[in-house]
């Protein structure tokens, strides 16, 4: 199939898709209620923090060969080629 | 810039909008954080827009480390320039701390010494924020869990200074005075006493949370609990003595349902009016 | 007495684990360390938290105890370069390819981009969507006219199923088992400020991929054509137009 003769049905279903996208807004731009959704909204506020509670916790804590967390989230349900989530500490 | 009603405002949580939206509560102002609105558009502005169409505004900066070593970052002050102009809020208002030293933004406001060095630093800055704003900012007081060996000015005589030589207002956060006196083991009447109250333009009022150490309780500003009883009394016996002020609930962690904080605001508004009608009466005896 | 610089940068290595700077004291100078680690969880809980806020399935991915941990070497690797704090973050996904605690969590970094872009689309510019009239009456020219696409759309092509993991990890959604396997997502502001998520076949990425490059139509329906045969313009062009992400057209486009 040459290049014009598969252009041309192209070109016109992109005209026929423009065309229906431009009818289907009649129906978006009517009154949507918007969604202010809170979740993504800035953190910068002026409040402290939970004090001295987790005192200690410098991240000093977490580095060298002292790292002593595995990922216990939801990753344990996610399978890849390498096995299921990270299970086991890890040297770094 | 101290255009703010003398009334009570809740400082503005996203969550609240549509309660905001539906029931059009009877309150003096909102004032929101600087920084959350410094993107380019979306759902942040979309909203500021809506409630400053319905209220008077306070923009509340956290981030511009006025206390810095470093000068002020332009680029910080072009932003706040931009949204003054777009918002026009009734006022504009910084804290005596800073935040950042060096690139780094450390998201705290964290404590300075007071020292002629620092006041002279602060002036400057101060000066340096009117001048690029435009307007006349307010400098709030901080809330401090640490005391600086090398202070030798008090905090009330430093926002004084800082009040007389660059004419700005002063925010006076009767929560973050409750909070460092206690945490200093000082008297607050003592501190209120010799704070200057001529040069305050609005009041701000939060919950703080208590731990304890080998010397007795360790307040935490926390801005996440109603506003302790010994707060409300310091409060009332300001207002007595300055009549009416713009007064800000502030609820940043653990926000509840829109009407707590809004009963929050009508207890300030009852303080409020009380005041007010004390005053009325008085003038015309 | 040493000077206003040097005595912040005392505080500021302090709050990041070094000792208690000089000069730092209180009423009983015994409680000067507890005082001032205050400070030091302040800073360090106040950005873990904006950074979960920021990447909410990230961290329900490897549980909070993690995510705290790994955040605070984030923050002090990358720390905030401005005071907005909803900006942060751009450096994560990068720094999540080169943890070695998280190597086990391959699709990770990806998750982060893709959580990065919703951030960024929920914060982008404005843009009024295109009149219907001005898409209608450039029906015949698919061969010379690009899509200008609204600021907010971003397309993550990931060799993981980021959809499928960022779908499965929502609140109040229960994750299923997942098989990993390549997808890419289309992230996007729509006309009710909600930021959805895509999840496109192979033609639909390639057709996005071209309009945000400013390639004429027809030649990002070839593109698409050449990746998938079975490829149709029409729902993807409405379901952008529904969403108020079609702003422009140019014309003359190469």
């Amino acid at each position: 199939m040459s290049i014009l003769t598969k252009t041309l049905p192209l070109t016109a279903s992109l005209a026929a898709a423009l065309t229906l996208a431009a009818a289907q807004t009649a129906h978006a731009d009517e009154a949507m209620e918007k969604c202010y959704g809170v979740a993504m909204a800035g953190q910068n506020d002026c409040a402290a923090g939970p004090g001295t509670t987790c005192a200690g916790t410098s991240t000093k804590d977490y580095q060298g060969n002292a790292w002593k967390f595995v990922p216990a989230g939801t990753c344990e349900g996610i399978e890849t080629p390498m096995g299921m989530g990270s299970l086991e500490p890890i040297k770094m | 810039m101290t255009r703010l009603p003398a009334d009570a405002g809740l400082g503005f949580k996203p969550e609240h909008f549509a309660d905001i939206r539906a029931s059009r509560p009877d309150l003096g102002f909102f004032e929101v954080h600087a920084e959350n609105y410094m993107g380019a558009g979306g759902a942040p502005h979309a909203m500021l827009a809506a409630l400053r169409a319905d209220y008077a505004l306070s923009l509340h900066g956290v981030g511009l480390s006025i206390g810095g070593a470093r000068g002020l970052d332009p680029a910080h002050l072009a932003r706040l320039r931009a949204l003054i102009e777009r918002y026009q809020p009734e006022s504009f208002s910084e804290h005596l701390a800073w935040s950042s030293h060096g690139a780094d933004y450390l998201n705290d406001l964290l404590p300075l010494p007071y020292t002629p060095e620092t006041l002279a630093l602060v002036c400057d800055h101060v000066d340096q924020v009117q001048e690029a704003l435009g307007v006349r900012m307010l400098l709030e007081n901080p809330s401090t869990y640490v005391l600086f060996e090398q202070s030798t000015i008090p905090e009330t005589e430093f926002l004084d200074e800082v009040a007389r030589r660059t004419g700005c207002g002063l925010l006076l956060d009767v929560n973050n005075v409750f909070v460092s006196c206690v945490n200093h083991r000082t008297d607050p009447r003592a501190y209120l006493a010799a704070f200057p109250l001529a040069h305050v333009a609005e009041i701000h009022l939060g919950g703080h949370a208590e731990e304890e150490l080998p010397s007795g309780p360790l307040l935490i500003d926390s801005h996440g609990a109603e506003v302790a009883d010994p707060v409300w009394a310091l409060y009332a016996e300001v207002i007595a003595r300055t009549g009416p002020l713009p007064s800000l609930i502030e609820w940043d962690n653990d926000v509840p349902a829109f009407p707590v904080l809004l009963a929050e605001a009508r207890r300030a508004q009852a303080i409020l009016r009380a005041v007010g009608e004390g005053e009325r009466t008085n003038a015309v005896a | 007495m040493p000077s206003h610089e040097t005595f912040l940068s005392a505080f500021r290595s302090g709050i990041f684990g070094a000792g208690l700077p000089v000069g730092v004291t209180a009423r009983n100078p015994d409680e000067a360390e507890r005082r001032f680690a205050v400070y030091r969880n302040n800073v360090l809980h106040s950005l873990t938290e904006a950074l979960a806020a920021r990447f909410p399935v990230v961290a329900r991915l490897v549980g909070a105890e993690f995510f705290a941990a790994m955040a605070r070497v984030f923050a002090e690797a990358h720390p905030p370069e401005s005071p907005m704090l909803f900006d942060w973050g751009g450096a994560f996904p990068g720094f999540l390819e080169e943890f070695p605690p998280v190597a086990g969590l391959p699709y990770l970094p990806d998750v982060a981009r893709l959580e990065r872009a919703r951030g960024r689309a929920y914060h982008a510019a404005d843009a009024e969507p295109l009149p219907p009239a001005a898409l209608a009456e450039a029906a015949g020219r698919a061969d010379r006219i690009a899509l200008g696409l609204h600021p907010s759309v971003a397309l993550i092509t990931s060799g993981h199923a980021i959809h499928a993991i960022w779908a499965g990890n929502q609140p109040g959604v229960t994750p299923g088992p997942i098989s990993d396997r390549p997808e890419t997502v289309l992230v996007l502001r729509d006309r009710t400020l909600e930021v959805p998520v895509w999840r496109l076949g192979p033609g639909e990425a390639a057709f996005c991929a071209a309009l945000l490059a400013r390639r004429p139509l027809l030649a990002a329906a070839e593109a698409a054509l050449t990746t998938d045969p079975q490829f149709a313009p029409q729902e993807l062009l409405a379901r952008l137009q529904r969403a108020g992400a079609l702003i422009s057209i140019e014309e003359d486009a190469q």
